[in-house]
């Protein structure tokens, strides 16, 4: 296991990680996506850079999970994240379904109600001309 | 209903059933005129809607197909924000034959069963002529097999057929039915245990069904292997909830 990161990768896998980071930053200040799903790629970004300026600790992970090469130990973790943000977008789109559903429900016990309450409107003014 | 002095409304989840509807609706206003229909039509593509109105139904339409345990709760919402008492559900293709519906509910007056289930296994006798009594496929007949005996098992209590869609319920089955407890896809078997877990009794009453002319299920496909999944999954996960 080299004792150091190449020069060469420590700079592209920063300006990779640092791009990202103010990708999604700008991403949430344009309001085209929203705080609580930004947090999940927030700390990916972070973490990478963490690791990027900090190499002793990603041999230190490298050699915790009994991997040959801190390469392995990236991929391994690129993996992970993308479980993750898959498993976190399935409880999203399960709320969302949810969600939609009872819209759905509400919508057309509403438009049901409506037309009823539209059948009633020609008598009651019926009603209300022979009052008057 | 008449003669029971309670609000009882009858639902009736359709999805493409512009063939059937008007006849499934005529044939209970013929057997219960003061039974009010509630037509749940699930976003079709067909005139359900229309004919169901034209028939006499109050129709409740979801703007698009949600899918047949949506439409069931949708109807039961209703029928709950109506104040009714008890409730029937049936299928929209002409399966249930209307004459069980008092049976039911008399299960449901009487007080002896929250839930009343109608059972197609359960010797009913009352085979209308000229038509075919129903007959499930191979792989159907498993199915129900199979979930059958795990409900009869955890419920202790024999279940016959628990994916019969004709069933009728008092108002406290009605208000967790309504709920968020309530599943959406294919609720059958898992919805029996959920139903006894929270202390409701379920009862097995015996009832006619017919072969659906067109022979059109909603376990076609590859569907009733996500069925299979979703139910053990279903039944698996109500177990461990408290």
């Amino acid at each position: 296991m080299p004792g150091f990161m190449p020069i060469r990768n420590k700079i592209v896998a920063l300006a990779i990680s640092v791009g990202l980071l103010l990708l999604i930053i700008e991403l949430v200040r344009r309001r085209k996506l929203r705080e609580e799903y930004s947090w999940l790629w927030l700390l990916t970004a972070s973490t990478i850079i963490v690791l990027s300026v900090w190499f002793d600790l990603l041999r230190w992970i490298t050699s915790l999970v009994g991997a040959m090469v801190p390469a392995s130990t990236i991929f391994m973790l690129a993996f992970l994240f993308l479980i993750f943000i898959s498993l976190h977008f399935s409880v999203v789109i399960s709320k969302l379904t949810n969600h939609h559903i009872e819209l759905a429900q509400r919508y057309a016990l509403l438009e049901l109600e409506l037309n009823e309450l539209k059948k009633q409107l020609p008598l009651c003014q019926k009603e209300n001309d022979k009052k008057e | 209903m008449k003669g029971s002095g309670k609000r009882v409304a009858l639902l009736i989840p359709a999805y493409n059933e512009e063939a059937r509807i008007a006849s499934v609706i005529q044939g209970v206003k013929e057997k219960y005129p003061l039974l009010e229909i509630v037509v749940i039509d699930d976003g079709s593509q067909d005139g359900t809607r229309r004919r169901a109105m034209e028939a006499g139904a109050r129709v409740i339409s979801h703007p698009y197909n949600l899918g047949y345990g949506v439409a069931l709760q949708t109807g039961y919402k209703y029928a709950l924000g109506q104040g009714c008492e008890a409730l029937v559900q049936m299928d929209g293709d002409g399966q249930h034959d209307p004459a069980y519906v008092r049976i039911l509910l008399d299960a449901i007056e009487k007080g002896t069963a929250d839930l009343a289930i109608g059972s197609r296994f359960l010797d009913s006798g009352g085979l209308e002529p000229g038509r075919l009594p129903y007959r499930a496929s191979l792989m159907r007949r498993c199915g129900m097999a199979l979930f059958g005996t795990i409900a009869s098992l955890l419920i202790k209590q024999r279940v016959t057929d628990p994916t019969s869609g004709y069933q009728a319920m008092n108002r406290r089955v009605l208000e967790w039915v309504s709920s968020d407890r309530f599943p959406w896809d294919y609720p059958d078997a898992d919805v029996i245990i959920m139903l006894h877990r929270a202390g409701f009794r379920i009862q097995e009453v015996p009832v006619q069904m017919y072969e659906n002319a067109d022979k059109k299920s909603m376990h076609s496909g590859w569907k009733p292997l996500y069925y299979v999944f979703k139910m053990f999954l279903s039944i698996f996960v109500t177990l461990m909830r408290k």
